[in-house]
């Protein structure tokens, strides 16, 4: 079904605007070209950034060109060496799809522009309270120096033509691996996916979870992970290629999936198994769930380093993510199928609707089946997760 | 007079070999190294220090991923030299030959990364061979849980690594091959009682191998640094030595690109250390090999030898198409499952979809592959013939110059390079990529034309000057045309490096510049093998035509004259 899109832009557009200071913006954006870079490895998020370009050339005179990446990092390392050339303006990259460990390099080493996001007129749709979700990556405050564009969550899938019932906790993952030897791993731990499957076992397995959301001291890494360490002996032998190699990321292990070389895969993204049903990428038989006690979420921002060249051109297609319209269109499922970041409460009726009107799929799963929403670790703890897990099992 | 003017030439491309290709690695690897002792004030860190040296050393798994590049590199090469010389010796009197040197074409022109996936799906547990053969024969229902690719001991990776460089030293074999009168060795080592396998042994491999050693390090150094076909193909933790430190340079924990730049230096020393081992092995094989020829035994025993080294190269080249097949049944797939031999449902959305990117990214491939080997030849041709005119000898610290980006290993600089690049204010653009290329592109058809153009028989050119022809005409109208063949070898490979450059592509055009090769990795890291089907073919597509152009626009232009059709003597 198709959005009653241009009603609903027309709403978001019709808004009285801020201050005078986004016309500046939005006038000195016209023309610009936008380079955006974003991973690259999800066509439709790919579909997605080439349609966004489309309605922005048409409102705003404004053009993305998409950069596309096989890891953010590389976006964050050209920034380092730009500025390490002394490049302070005009810089390559415009505007960065990043978060989490990315996000804190960058913003500590003063190498983002902002903050911004107050600028931006469809802030007024996000919940900007002190800690919520959208103002917080990876326990890190945003402070205006990032835009939210999509919410992430942790979730397993299985077919359900060879595994009917899945286990959902990380303990009845250990018996079930127990009992199917070879038919489950991670992505690799250096990749995002795998890191963050350890950090969901941990919050799940450490004695009190409350600590993760303090930076790591030694002896409360210790500590809180002790009982992870002690189930993943357990686990890593029962492991596909008994644990001595690993897909290297999420997509790798998504065709695994599909050719039936293991039973499990993972995602950030509730949709994404949908998404791949849709695209011919996984058996119709595929079915998405999250752990009992809930799972990890995150929200996907953007960025502009500090010598973008373009930053109104970054600024209104940070604002552009933002609206209603778009959202909703991103959360359809056969368009990108990836959660709003909004806040439902702060829509209008046309916007709620638009939400309503949103198909469904079988392999996607209802808000019921995805649990309640657990904080990510402060980012210290991925990073000593990674390495401690690195160090035990790297041989 | 000309002798001043070759001389002058040859420094002129000399110098724009200096300037434009050696000092900016130097001043890539200065910033490396800069960086590998702890100085990059871009991420807060001053002054000199070993810390990144001792962190490197630290890092776990440093040491397999080191012991495992050696043993992937060295195994590699020393096979896949092995077999393409038995190979050439098996085949050399067969008709076939010289046919089947066109089928090599597609093993070179696909890039590493999109030889590695169809590879991967060739032969992992649940990829095609399975998929053929069960579960009616394995009984395997579901994929049977055996290391077959990313094993620890990277024997997947040495078998990639093989299907790929068994081609290249066959065409550059074949090369050498036909300016050594080849068939009249043979014939004198048969009738003085000698086996047709040693007679190349001991008579045509001594003079053979000194025509074809630089190729030889080249393939080496890279073995020893690949990244892209090691990240499909090799084991993951660790990893070989390239892609740790391609990791460590892309982690999100900024302060890694110290030790990173550390290993990236490590990773030029193996480099460097690698072929200065091979290079004493050749020494001490000369030596035993001369007193093994001076007893003359006549070993004709040597031919079950041959006979296997033919049927691994055979089944070596299946392997090649089998994975280049299964990219191109993909491309056209839809949804293709375990245990099936072949697709349920067919689709050319993958072609549809993408039609745009793809149609953008042949165009700049294209564009600056011509481009990058115009320049190469270019240069290539004036430093030969400056050395021609200025009758000068070949000068082993020059080649050395020139050899120099694809003896360092692309990580060691590249980075540093951008810096430089940045700094000079060229980064980012179509412009700094061609000029990266060209750095890979150059040393490529120095390799390949440099040989056959120093064994062009001066007899013909004296001819020429006795007939009155001055050096321009001798050039034009003799040495040109003689070489036609070479130069269009040449020109192939040039293109054929150019369009499967992937970090070059990646650090000098900012991200901006898409060429088939940075779009078929970076879709590669979403693993639809459907859309990584259409840019490995159109990948494979593009330095195919330009091998078939190289072995077609010769054979044609010199079809009434069989002494230039090379070796037939």
């Amino acid at each position: 079904m198709r959005l009653p899109l241009l009603a609903v832009l027309a709403l978001g557009l019709a808004a009285p605007a801020l201050a005078g200071g986004w016309d500046d913006t939005v006038a000195a954006a016209r023309g610009q070209t936008v380079y955006w870079n974003a991973w690259g490895g999800d066509e439709r998020t790919n579909d997605f950034i080439a349609w966004a370009s489309g309605e922005l050339q048409a409102q705003y005179g404004v053009t993305i060109s998409h950069v596309k990446l096989s890891d953010t990092a590389e976006a964050v390392t050209r920034v380092i060496a730009e500025k390490a050339a002394g490049k302070a303006e005009g810089g390559s990259v415009d505007l960065i799809w990043i978060n989490g460990a990315n996000f804190l390099s960058m913003k500590e080493q003063g190498l983002l522009h902002g903050p911004f996001l107050q600028d931006l007129p469809n802030a007024r749709y996000l919940d900007l309270s002190e800690g919520s979700a959208a103002v917080v990556d990876f326990t890190i405050p945003t402070e205006g120096y990032e835009s939210p564009w999509r919410l992430a969550k942790f979730v397993l899938s299985h077919d359900s033509a060879r595994v009917a019932e899945p286990p959902r906790s990380m303990a009845a993952l250990l018996d079930w691996a127990k009992a199917n030897p070879g038919r489950f791993t991670h992505p690799a731990v250096s990749n995002f996916m795998g890191s963050t499957f350890l950090k969901q076992a941990l919050i799940e397995l450490a004695p009190d979870a409350s600590v993760l959301q303090a930076e790591a001291t030694d002896e409360a890494f210790s500590a809180a992970t002790e009982p992870l360490w002690a189930w993943y002996d357990a686990l890593r032998p029962n492991l596909w290629r008994e644990g001595k190699t690993f897909p290297e990321n999420e997509s790798v292990l998504q065709q695994m999936l599909n050719d039936g070389e293991v039973d499990f895969a993972m995602a950030f993204d509730p949709a994404a198994a949908a998404a791949a049903v849709e695209r011919g990428l996984l058996p119709e038989t595929v079915r998405s769930y999250a752990p009992e006690a809930g799972s990890i979420g995150n929200i996907s921002f953007v960025a502009i380093p500090f010598n973008a060249a373009h930053k109104e051109g970054a600024m209104v297609v940070a604002n552009f993510l933002l609206d209603p319209a778009v959202q909703a269109r991103a959360q359809d499922i056969s368009v990108l199928g990836s959660y709003s970041v909004l806040d439902p409460a702060k829509l209008d009726d046309a916007a709620k609707a638009a939400f309503d009107a949103l198909p469904a799929s079988p392999a996607l799963p209802s808000n019921e089946a995805l649990g309640p929403t657990l904080g990510e670790p402060h980012p210290s703890w991925m990073t000593r997760l990674a390495e401690d897990w690195a160090r035990r099992y790297t041989e | 007079m000309t002798a001043r003017e070759g001389r002058l030439l040859r420094l002129l491309v000399l110098g724009v070999v200096a300037g434009g290709l050696v000092l900016p690695i130097l001043a890539g690897l200065w910033e490396t190294a800069r960086a590998a002792f702890g100085h990059l004030p871009a991420i807060g860190a001053e002054g000199l220090s070993l810390d990144p040296w001792r962190r490197l050393f630290d890092l776990p798994g440093f040491g397999t991923s080191l012991t495992l590049t050696l043993w992937t590199g060295f195994a590699s090469t020393a096979l896949a030299l092995m077999l393409a010389v038995s190979f050439a010796a098996a085949m050399y009197d067969r008709a076939g030959l010289r046919g089947g040197a066109r089928l090599l074409a597609p093993f070179l022109a696909t890039p590493h990364a999109a030889l590695a996936i169809g590879l991967a799906f060739l032969i992992a547990p649940s990829g095609w061979i399975a998929r053929l053969l069960s579960p009616w024969a394995t009984g395997w229902d579901l994929p049977p849980d055996l290391a077959t690719v990313n094993d620890p001991a990277g024997l997947a990776l040495i078998l990639g690594l093989l299907v790929k460089e068994v081609p290249f030293f066959l065409l550059v074999i074949l090369a050498a091959l036909s300016q050594l009168p080849v068939r009249r060795h043979l014939e004198a080592g048969r009738a003085l009682g000698y086996g047709r396998g040693v007679v190349w042994i001991k008579v045509i491999g001594p003079q053979l191998y000194p025509l074809i050693r630089l190729p030889v390090y080249v393939v080496l150094s890279f073995a020893l640094s690949v990244v892209d076909m090691a990240i499909v193909l090799g084991p993951s933790n660790p990893p070989v030595l390239a892609v740790a430190v391609t990791r460590w340079f892309l982690a999100a924990d900024t302060t890694l690109i110290l030790p990173a730049s550390a290993a990236a230096l490590l990773q030029s020393a193996v480099v460097a250390g690698g072929i200065g081992l091979w290079w004493a092995a050749e020494r001490t094989l000369a030596r035993i090999g001369r007193i093994w020829i001076r007893r003359g035994g006549r070993g004709v025993s040597a031919e079950p030898g041959l006979v296997a080294a033919g049927a691994a190269v055979t089944g070596l080249m299946a392997l090649g198409v089998g994975a280049l097949m299964a990219l191109a049944v993909w491309s056209v797939a839809w949804r293709w499952s375990y245990p099936r031999a072949l697709p349920e449902s067919w689709s050319l959305a993958a072609w549809g979809r993408s039609a745009a990117g793809w149609g953008m990214a042949v165009e700049s491939t294209v564009m600056i592959g011509v481009a990058t080997t115009a320049l190469a030849l270019i240069l290539a041709v004036a430093w030969l013939e400056g050395e021609d005119r200025g009758h000068l000898p070949r000068a082993t610290w020059a080649e050395a110059l020139v050899y120099l980006p694809l003896l360092v290993p692309q990580i060691a600089f590249l980075y540093g390079l951008h810096v430089v690049f940045l700094k000079v204010g060229i980064g980012g653009g179509i412009g700094a990529v061609i000029w990266a290329h060209a750095l890979f592109v150059f040393p490529y058809v120095m390799i390949a034309l440099s040989d056959p153009w120093r064994a062009l028989d001066p007899a013909y050119i004296r001819a020429a000057a006795a007939l009155g022809a001055g050096p321009v005409r001798r050039l034009f109208a003799v040495k040109l045309p003689i070489l036609l063949r070479p130069l269009m070898t040449a020109a192939a490979i040039g293109f054929a490096v150019s369009v499967a450059q992937y970090l070059p592509t990646l650090f000098m055009g900012a991200g901006r510049v898409a060429t088939l090769t940075t779009e078929a990795v970076t879709l590669s890291s979403g693993s639809d093998r459907r859309v990584t089907g259409v840019y490995a073919v159109l990948q494979a597509a593009l330095p195919f035509l330009a091998y078939l152009a190289a072995l077609g626009v010769p054979a044609f232009l010199h079809r009434h004259r069989a002494g230039l059709s090379g070796g037939a003597a």
